[in-house]
């Protein structure tokens, strides 16, 4: 008999007012009982309006049939044949407007929690299976990927599984990408993407740290002399945008890209890294994206007494996932909405040239705005309300509005053309760009996105580089 | 891991390395920079390549003990290995075209200098150098410069080598003395670079400064790098870090440099004090 629970079974989760505090991870799962009762929830529909919500085209009623019966390692299996990274989806994907929009049961309630169960496969996997992966025998091809983050790490595993031998560039010095570099520890533990690396590597993948394609070596060089037959360019998003607002250049201002690298990727919320960041005070994150809760809730953590989103729009168009902003709310970080900064103030001690404040943020001054008509996306326009100009007294502000494709492989590479955006052009049913053999997806094509559309692209780019290369 | 093949100590305060990384080595020209790691869990730093041996696959580095990192990397020996080395990143110095160079290095900078020197000399530019430093014990690649210059010009701040003064002022006279150069490429401090700039701007002598920013990755991503170039925001990891000097907002770049002095002092002692318990 199905579970006709209107609701989810929730999510257990650290108090609001504790986690505030630490870089554990937030919700910290279902246990085996919760997740069959959830499974019971799944009406199993044979239509399987789920999987068509999944850019990876899970098959989620079967892996949900499995842990009805308890047999959670098969559930794994079956989700591992679709998706490379499954314990990282089920922790950041958006489940919401994705696998979980089109269940029957949120036509009347709330739909199956999928994201929580696959979560809760793949942790259990993890933890309880002991077998190695049998490496595939190699059918001779050799395929470079660049960049190790979800379009390239999902890539490389498709392609592995077939057989290529494949071989991951990866320009910091740890694999993983916006995984390690952007997403914060209380949100995906670095353990669990140091994990689905470990288990390509087993795959035969070999991972390359240290180097940075289009300057160490150009994409010419890998497959003129080093006899890769084919690249797929997984390169992510790039250089981050700033306001072009009087007063970015302040002591104290932040891309979030830069904030979130020196905190994750660089550890600086350990007080013995050597890497330092702009702790406590009064911190304004700028945007509204995932990007910037992860910030805002960073900057919390780091010890902030007080952090404001700033965001030119209302709740109803702020872009980051719900349950993000959610647990924003209620770690106590405070929504400045349809407000927009115009001027970010700096300390001048017009008497000491040489004193240390002298540059550093102390305010932003934003206005107010409203709501006009909808723009051709469909978003209502933010507009400013003329003379409604205010100021918060701030001691960090971190930009967090979105990147712009990075230029270091469009400069070195001849005949791989971009859009008006600097996002490199492909078929969007293969991947395919302009030069023969090269293959791109994730945010090097699109601009920012989410984890799992570019795991969608890396999927779709093995797909036809296999197709390519099996001619 | 990348092997330290050869260390030498060029001062007091400054040493130089050769690290076994062939990849960079292979394609790393003068003006641009790596990125290392000394060990795990270490920061992130720049610096600009000093030479390069493309056979051998090594690369130069020479660096100032000026906080954490580098004093840990200054207890590296021959033979030891560093974490991470990643490069060669930013664009190389434009010098197609130069036939008459003046060179203005100071201090450590004069390490970053010397291959741009070398290069220009290498292909029949005529090169005068001016190279300055606090003192005596503080001089460096002196008979490297002599052989990369048409002329030479060694200054101290306090006399006891060369000539007493600043850099600033060999090249002001040469300047008021008709001297025209293509280009003044100066690298060293920022106040040093600024004062360059004020010096050649009243000539309108074209001048190209080498912006050396706090930076993480390197490769654009960060933006912690970002420079006001002529009121538009720059990103010296992908856009230099070599600038037109009479477009940088140097007093900016100046207050940014310092932003986390308090802890890099503290993280200097630390280093230290921790190397001292260990002897």
């Amino acid at each position: 008999m199905p579970n006709m629970s209107m609701t989810k079974n929730p999510m257990p989760s650290q108090e609001p007012a504790v986690r505030a505090h630490n870089f554990f991870e937030v919700a910290t799962g279902y246990s085996k009982e919760t997740a069959i009762d959830e499974a019971l929830r799944c009406l199993n529909c044979k239509n399987m309006p789920c999987v068509s919500g999944c850019p990876v085209k899970i098959h989620i009623p079967e892996f949900i049939a499995k842990i009805k019966e308890g047999e959670f390692e098969e559930a794994y299996q079956i989700i591992s044949k679709s998706s490379s990274l499954p314990a990282v989806c089920g922790r950041v994907c958006p489940q919401e407007s994705q696998c979980e929009s089109k269940c029957v049961r949120g036509i009347k309630g709330e739909p199956v929690g999928i994201g929580r169960l696959e979560r809760f496969v793949a942790d259990w996997h993890n933890e309880h299976y002991n077998g190695t992966v049998q490496k595939p025998k190699s059918n001779g091809h050799k395929v470079a990927v660049i960049g190790s983050g979800p379009s390239g790490l999902t890539c490389a595993g498709d392609l592995a599984k077939k057989g290529y031998e494949v071989t991951v560039f990866e320009a910091l010095h740890l694999a993983g990408g916006v995984l390690v570099y952007g997403i914060p520890e209380f949100r995906l533990p670095k353990k669990i993407v140091a994990k689905e690396v470990d288990t390509l590597k087993q795959l035969g993948v070999k991972v390359e740290t240290n180097v940075v394609i289009g300057k160490t070596i150009t994409i010419d060089e890998l497959m003129n002399e080093m006899g890769f037959e084919a690249v797929f360019v997984g390169s992510g998003a790039g250089l981050p945008r700033f306001m072009n607002i009087p007063g970015e250049s302040l002591k104290g201002v932040y891309s979030a890209n830069e904030f979130l690298t020196r905190s994750n990727l660089m550890k600086a919320y350990n007080d013995d890294s050597h890497t330092p960041i702009m702790k406590g005070g009064k911190v304004a994150v700028v945007g509204g994206g995932n990007v910037a809760m992860d910030a805002a809730r960073t900057a919390l953590r780091l010890g902030a007494d007080k952090v404001y989103i700033v965001y030119r729009r209302s709740m109803e168009e702020l872009p980051a996932r719900k349950e993000e902003v959610e647990h924003a709310i209620e770690e106590g970080i405070e929504f400045k909405l349809l407000n927009n900064p115009v001027k970010i103030l700096g300390y001048n001690n017009p008497d000491d040239k040489r004193d240390a404040k002298n540059g550093c943020v102390i305010g932003m001054e934003c206005v107010k705005m409203e709501l006009g008509e909808p723009d051709e996306k469909g978003r209502r326009r933010p507009i400013e309300i003329e003379g409604s100009n205010f100021t918060l007294d701030l001691d960090t502000v971190i930009m967090a509005i979105g990147t712009s494709p990075n230029p270091l492989i469009k400069s070195t590479t001849e005949g791989l053309d971009v859009n008006s955006r600097g996002g490199i052009i492909v078929e969007e049913n293969t991947g395919k760009t302009t030069k023969q053999g090269v293959y791109a997806g994730g945010d090097a094509v699109t601009g920012a996105a989410t984890v799992i559309l570019a795991m969608g692209a890396g999927k779709t780019a093995a797909d036809a580089i296999d197709e390519y290369l099996s001619k | 891991m990348f092997e330290i093949v050869n260390k030498k100590e060029l001062n007091p305060t400054v040493t130089m390395m050769d690290i076994k990384a062939p990849l960079v080595a292979k394609k790393a020209q003068a003006g641009q920079f790596i990125i290392l790691r000394v060990d795990e869990d270490g920061e992130r730093i720049p610096l600009t390549v000093a030479g390069y041996d493309r056979e051998e696959g090594t690369v130069k580095i020479i660096f100032q003990i000026v906080g954490g990192t580098t004093e840990r990397l200054n207890h590296k020996q021959k033979g030891d290995f560093i974490q991470d080395f990643v490069g060669p990143l930013g664009k190389e110095t434009d010098v197609e075209g130069l036939k008459k160079v003046c060179i203005v290095g100071g201090g450590v900078g004069c390490a970053i200098a010397l291959p741009v020197a070398q290069r220009l000399h290498k292909m029949g530019c005529e090169v005068h150098s001016i190279i300055g430093f606090r003192n005596k014990d503080l001089l460096i690649l002196e008979d490297e410069f002599k052989e990369a210059s048409d002329k030479l010009t060694i200054m101290t701040d306090d006399g006891s080598y060369g000539e007493k003064g600043l850099v600033t002022e060999p090249l002001k006279e040469a300047l008021e003395n008709g001297e025209k150069y293509d280009e003044v490429i100066t690298i060293g401090p920022l106040i040093m670079m600024k004062f360059v700039v004020a010096t050649t701007k009243p000539f309108d002598q074209k001048t190209t400064v080498s912006m050396n920013p706090i930076m993480i990755d390197g490769t654009g991503m960060c933006g912690g790098c970002r420079l006001t170039v002529g009121g538009e925001t720059k990103f010296a990891c992908v856009d230099g870090p070599d600038f037109d000097g009479f477009l940088v907002d140097f007093d900016e770049a100046m207050t940014r440099s310092v932003m986390y002095k308090d802890f890099e002092r503290k993280e200097h002692e630390d280093a230290c004090n921790l190397f001292k318990g260990v002897e």
